[in-house]
This record gives structure tokens, C-alpha cells and sequence, in this order.
């Protein structure tokens, strides 16, 4: 059968190779795994709010650790320890000075807790010792405190061996958005994280929210002169550091989001473990802009998208 | 014990304990192992890469399963990239093998990485040292090869035969060191070849036997040159000498046959310059292994095609040797051919140690220790000019 020019140009598109770059064999199938990176990139978990008898709000959530098989690259299946199902975990999100809830449920058969970045009483620090301490298997916490500072942080379970229980996927992203709110954006999130499929305590695949590659095809679609607002944070295990390179573009870096001043207009941040941040660009050329890690071993292990620019 | 009526036939005796067998393993299986469970532990995955072959843009890896569970090849990495591959599409059972063809960009002379991803996030990495496009199998090749397996093999073996006029004139205390040095040569190439075998079994397929192959190809070798010597014996009485150089010349060209394994293999992987250095060491190396044919001839007169016979058995294996290790080497193969070698050599010995005897039927007197130690330190010094 013949095949159109046109055709053999679709063809390519869905394979990154045939385009030049690094990628993997096959698809993975991201209905099995219950969650696509493409939606986790725009899914901001609000929560349930209620009012507080002084007026406050109070905001709540559910958090379930697990244990899932998931499919983390072709053919390549990974038991994963996660939060609600999703690698990596619900991206929580609430405002300043509101108070937070949130109820934790261990459904696996090791103790896990949530140790939340931000400011909290000692006893809401989940780690060993400290208020309820360690969950056991079955057993139910619940994590209450401030919604402080404003900026980009962290949950994550601390657990020893802290390596395993983190690489594994028990981490998430979240965001407290300043009491004035920031201005209107296309808001994405990217949680850098690696995946040690063979246990030698080194990443054999890097990804952005679950999957390696799974922005390269498709890219992620912005609009031309949009505000866009990238949450970035750093949950890789095993290499000291992390990093985000825009290409064609440069953007304003808030380190760690808890100011409104930018620090730096770049093209390439670092992240030490555990380090996060907020990037806000606008894209003022149209078609495809690649991003990846600029460490190219991260790169052509999984760790590249594209940005496609359109009206 | 003497029953009344009929005796069973030898031949049902031995075969009833052999239906029993074949029942209840047929009752395990049906029964699918009553009382053992589910296993316990995933899947252990074990893969060996039997033969690389490298093209321009192309790595194509032919590996082979060689653990107890079925494997399935997810992905492929080269150098810490994914990279895109054919083949290896259905499962892998145990002991079977799949060809991986890797696009890849390589570069003459640098090292890889080939790391195969599997179903269950397992790796399998296998390392090019050097990278060097394989050479196609066609008949130049072979013609090179063969080449070569006569400037290693053939020629320096039949120069070494020409020490046979001398060996005529020389007393027979020297003789006897002279058969001494034979031996000494031969000890270590046995050694050699044991090593160089144990190598070869570690980088293969371990289902296959492993470092047991070089064992079970010496065992092999031995018993059965032992075999032919004694029908030798038998059919060729008082012929001692011809034998002897027979039984010698076989020995030195099973190991020969290893030798050109090694160095075909060496030339296929890029891992062997054909310098004339190279040729010369082991022309000088193999010169002594001539030597070692026509000693047991000292008192004979051998016509001159017997003589080119004796040193075709010894030197033109290396041609047979170089085209397998160069065309389809295996190193489970190479292993068991190099044991083979080890055990053919080894039997040599035991039938030369006689000819060692003095007047009064020492074995290890003076003149032969001499001799066996200047022969294994002949073949230490030319092995060293050519350490693949």
C-alpha cells in the first residue's frame, strides 16, 4: 500500500525517534495505569472546603496509600507506592492562612506517613515519633495545621528506609497560593522524579509527573502570549540534583514560590532534592519548543517534552 | 530365589522401574505438583548476550534466556539513552534465544553499554569495549581467515617439523630432554587452554553447563583419544614412534582448534590487530609445537606425506578454528572447545611420559626435569608475544 507524504509525517510525529530524538519502544497504555501525565499536568486538587465557626475555611482531603503495578514505560511494569492511585500524588492546593485537613488511610502492608514542607506543630510532622508518629497498615491519621507559607512545596511519606519509601512514589506537589492570589495564568505542574526499576538504587527511566517521554507526543499545547505558570519541584531520588531547560524562551524563577519577586529571568533552573519553584513565561512563537532536563543522561532516559505553541 | 511357574523376562525387570517413573511423573504433572504451592519470589530473570554484531548505525545483540522463567524484552538503553530496536517482540521461554537490533550512532573504538530493559523493570547491560564493525562472512573473509590460520597454524608447525633431521643425530640422553621440553610445552598449553576455556564459559550461557563445559570437553577428549591410541596400539605394533607423533599432532591440533577460535573471534570483535608482530609471536610459539610432533620420530624414517599429514592434523584446525570463532562464535562453544583441547593434551602427556625413562626407569631424572621446565619456559616467553 502506498503511503502519502502527509501520512508518513503523521506516522512520524508518534514516534519521538523519527523525529531525531531518544524514546521508547512502543506506547504505554495510560488507561491501565488510571492516570495520564497529561492530566495530572492541569489537576489542582482543591480539596472539600467548609467554614470554621470563626469564618475561617476549612479545607479537607483524602489521602490513600497504596500499592500499585504501574506500566512506567512500554511493556516495563513497576510496583509503585502511591497516594490515591497516581504517580505522583494529588497535587493539593489551597490558599494562605486557611486551615488544613488532611485524613490519611495506609491501605499497604508497611507503615507510611505524610511529612508535609510548610509550617506546622511538631506533632503534625509525620515522621517516627512525632504526634502519631508511623501509620500502620490499616491505620488512619490525621494531619491538621495552617496553610503557611504561600509558595511551591511538598508532601511526602518519611519513612525509613527514606530512599525506598520516597523513589517508590509516595510524593506530591503543593501549592498555597497567596492570600492576593497571583495572576491569571495557564497553570501546569511538573514533579521531577526518577524510577529505579531494577533496585540498584539508580534511575533506570526520568520522568515529569509518572511516565518518561509522555510529553513529546503529545506536546503539551500553550497558547502564544499566555501567561504560563510551571510548578516545578524536585522529588528525584538517587541523584543529588535535578533540572528544567526551556528552549527558545526564557523565564521569571521564583524560588520555592514564597515570594512575588522573581530572582532570575533564565532559560535553565537546578533543583537540589527535594527543592522546588514557580516559572512563569509567555511562548510569543509559534510550533514546538522542547524542554527537558539539562543533564542529557536525564534527558534521553525519559526526561523531555515539548511545548507546542499555538493561537 | 527360586519361584514356582514362570520367571519374568530379564528385560521386563528392567523396564518396570522405568514405567513407574514415567507414571508418576505423569501423576505430578497432572497433578500439577500436589502439596509444593505456588512459587515463591517473581520471576528470575537471567539473560546471557551469546554474539554481538555490529554494523554501520546498528547494534544487534543475540541473547539468550538462561534462567528458569520466561523473559520479555521491554526496552533498550545504549550509553544511559533509550533507543529504539527491532525484534525480541514475543516472550523469550527458557533457554531460547532473540535477536535485538538497536539503531544506534556508534562511534569506531569507543565503549557501549547495551543495556536490554525488561518486562519487570529488570536490566540486562551488556559491555563493548571496543567498537568495530563486524566484518561480513562472506568469502574474502573466510579467505582471510583461512590466511591467517595458516600463518599461525600450518607453516609454523611444518617448520617446526624440520628440526627432524637433527633430532636423528642427537644422543639419546639428549633426546630424552628434548621429549622432556615436548612435554613441557604441552603442560602449559594445557593450562593455557584451561583458563582461556573457564574465561570463555564465565562471559556464555551458564544453563548450558558454564565453567562444567571445559571440564566435560577435556573429560570427552581424553577418553576418547585414549580410546584411539589403544586401537592404535593394537593395529600398529611396533610402529611406537609414529603413534606417538599421530597422538601428538592431534593433541596440538585440537588445541589449535581453540586457538583459532580465540583468534577469530578477537579479529570479528575488533579486539585483534593483524600486525605482522602478532604473526611472527605466534608463529615462533607454534614453531615449537612442530617440535613436539617429530621428537617421538627421532628413530624413524617417515616418508614425506606422512609427514605433511602429521602437520596438517596439528596446524590446519586453526583454519577451521578462526572461521567459527569469526563467523558464529558461541562462547559455551569456545569453552567446551578449549576443555577439548586441555584433556587432548593432557592424554599426549600421559603417552609421552614414557619416553621420558632413563636406563634405570626414572621418569623426573635431571635431564627431564631440565627439559620440562625449558619447555614450559619456551612457551611462557612466546605466549607473551601474543596476548590477545
Amino acid at each position: 500500500m502506498l503511503q502519502s507524504a502527509a501520512g508518513a509525517a503523521e506516522h512520524g510525529m508518534h514516534e519521538g525517534h523519527e523525529m531525531g530524538h531518544a524514546s521508547f519502544h512502543g506506547t504505554v497504555d495510560f488507561a491501565g495505569n488510571g492516570f495520564d501525565p497529561h492530566e495530572i499536568l492541569r489537576d489542582f486538587d482543591w480539596g472539600k472546603t467548609t467554614r470554621l465557626p470563626s469564618g475561617r475555611v476549612l479545607r479537607e482531603w483524602e489521602l490513600v496509600a497504596g500499592v500499585k503495578e504501574i506500566e512506567v514505560a512500554p511493556g516495563v511494569k513497576f510496583e509503585a507506592w502511591v497516594y490515591n492511585g497516581r504517580l505522583p500524588g494529588p497535587t493539593l492546593r489551597a490558599r494562605e492562612g486557611e486551615r488544613l485537613r488532611v485524613t490519611f488511610r495506609n491501605g499497604t502492608i508497611h507503615p507510611h506517613t505524610i511529612h508535609f514542607h510548610g509550617l506546622h506543630p511538631a506533632s503534625m510532622d509525620g515522621v517516627a515519633g512525632a504526634g502519631e508518629g508511623e501509620v500502620p497498615p490499616g491505620g488512619t491519621t490525621v494531619y491538621e495545621f495552617d496553610a503557611e507559607p504561600f509558595g511551591l512545596h511538598l508532601y511526602h511519606c518519611h519513612v525509613r528506609p527514606l530512599a525506598e519509601h520516597i523513589q517508590k512514589g509516595l510524593y506530591g506537589a503543593f501549592v498555597i497560593d497567596p492570600k492576593q492570589g497571583r495572576e491569571e495564568a495557564d497553570e501546569l505542574v511538573m514533579v521531577m522524579h526518577g524510577l529505579d526499576t531494577n533496585f540498584d538504587r539508580e534511575n533506570e527511566i526520568y520522568a515529569v509527573n509518572g511516565i518518561g517521554f509522555a510529553y513529546m507526543d503529545p506536546p503539551i499545547r500553550v497558547r502564544r502570549g499566555e501567561l504560563t505558570r510551571i510548578y516545578l519541584a524536585n522529588l528525584t531520588e538517587f541523584d543529588p540534583i535535578n533540572s528544567f531547560h526551556v528552549h527558545g524562551n526564557f523565564f521569571h524563577y521564583f524560588p520555592t514560590g514564597t515570594s512575588l519577586q522573581p530572582v532570575e529571568l533564565t532559560d535553565t533552573v537546578m533543583q537540589c532534592q527535594g527543592q522546588r519553584g514557580i516559572l512563569e513565561l509567555r511562548f510569543n512563537r509559534p510550533g514546538r519548543f522542547m524542554f527537558h532536563a539539562h543533564q542529557s543522561e536525564f534527558t534521553e532516559l525519559g526526561w523531555q517534552g515539548f511545548f507546542e505553541v499555538v493561537e | 530365589m527360586q519361584a514356582a511357574g514362570v520367571r519374568a523376562p530379564a528385560w521386563v525387570l528392567g523396564l518396570v522401574p522405568l514405567l513407574l517413573i514415567a507414571a508418576a511423573i505423569g501423576a505430578f504433572a497432572l497433578l500439577d505438583g500436589p502439596g509444593l504451592g505456588e512459587r515463591n519470589g517473581i520471576p528470575i530473570e537471567d539473560v546471557a548476550v551469546e554474539r554481538t554484531v555490529l554494523e554501520p548505525d546498528a547494534i544487534e545483540l543475540t541473547i539468550r534466556n538462561d534462567g528458569p522463567d520466561a523473559v520479555r524484552i521491554a526496552q533498550a538503553q545504549v550509553n544511559d539513552a533509550f533507543v529504539p530496536f527491532t525484534g525480541a517482540d514475543e516472550e523469550i521461554g527458557r533457554l531460547g534465544t532473540a535477536t535485538v537490533r538497536i539503531a544506534y550512532p556508534w562511534n569506531e573504538g569507543e565503549a557501549y553499554d547495551v543495556t536490554l530493559v525488561t518486562a519487570t523493570g529488570g536490566t540486562i547491560t551488556h559491555a563493548i569495549d571496543s567498537a568495530a564493525e563486524t566484518p561480513d562472512a562472506d568469502l574474502s573473509f573466510f579467505g582471510l581467515m583461512a590466511l591467517l590460520g595458516l600463518y599461525v597454524g600450518v607453516i609454523p608447525v611444518a617448520l617446526g617439523m624440520l628440526w627432524l633431521p637433527w633430532l636423528r643425530r642427537v644422543p639419546a640422553g639428549w633426546l630424552r630432554t628434548l621429549m622432556a621440553i615436548t612435554v613441557g610445552l604441552l603442560a602449559f598449553l594445557a593450562v593455557d587452554a584451561t583458563f582461556e576455556g573457564f574465561d570463555l564459559a564465565g562471559e556464555g550461557s551458564q544453563a548450558f553447563g558454564g565453567a562444567a563445559l571445559v571440564v566435560v570437553g577435556a573429560v570427552v577428549s581424553y577418553l576418547a583419544l585414549t580410546g584411539v591410541s589403544g586401537w592404535l596400539a593394537t593395529r600398529r605394533k611396533g610402529r611406537r614412534g609414529g603413534h606417538l607423533s599421530l597422538l601428538v599432532a592431534t593433541g596440538i591440533g585440537l588445541h589449535n582448534l581453540g586457538e583459532g577460535v580465540a583468534i577469530g573471534s578477537s579479529y570479528a570483535v575488533g579486539a585483534l590487530a593483524l600486525g605482522a608482530f602478532l604473526v611472527v609471536g605466534f608463529a615462533l610459539h607454534n614453531t615449537t609445537e612442530g617440535l613436539a610432533i617429530v621428537a617421538p620420530l627421532a628413530d624413524e624414517q617417515p616418508s614425506l606425506g606422512r609427514l605433511a599429514l602429521l602437520g596438517l592434523v596439528a596446524g590446519a584446525p586453526a583454519i577451521l578454528g578462526a572461521w567459527i570463532g569469526a563467523a558464529a562464535f558461541n562462547a559455551s562453544v569456545a569453552a567446551f572447545l578449549f576443555g577439548f583441547g586441555a584433556g587432548a593434551i593432557v592424554q599426549v602427556i600421559v603417552q609421552l611420559a614414557p619416553t621420558l625413562r632413563d636406563d634405570s626407569g626414572r621418569t623426573l631424572h635431571p635431564g627431564a626435569v631440565a627439559g620440562l621446565l625449558g619447555g614450559m619456559a619456551v612457551m611462557f616467553g612466546t605466549s607473551l608475544l601474543v596476548a590477545l
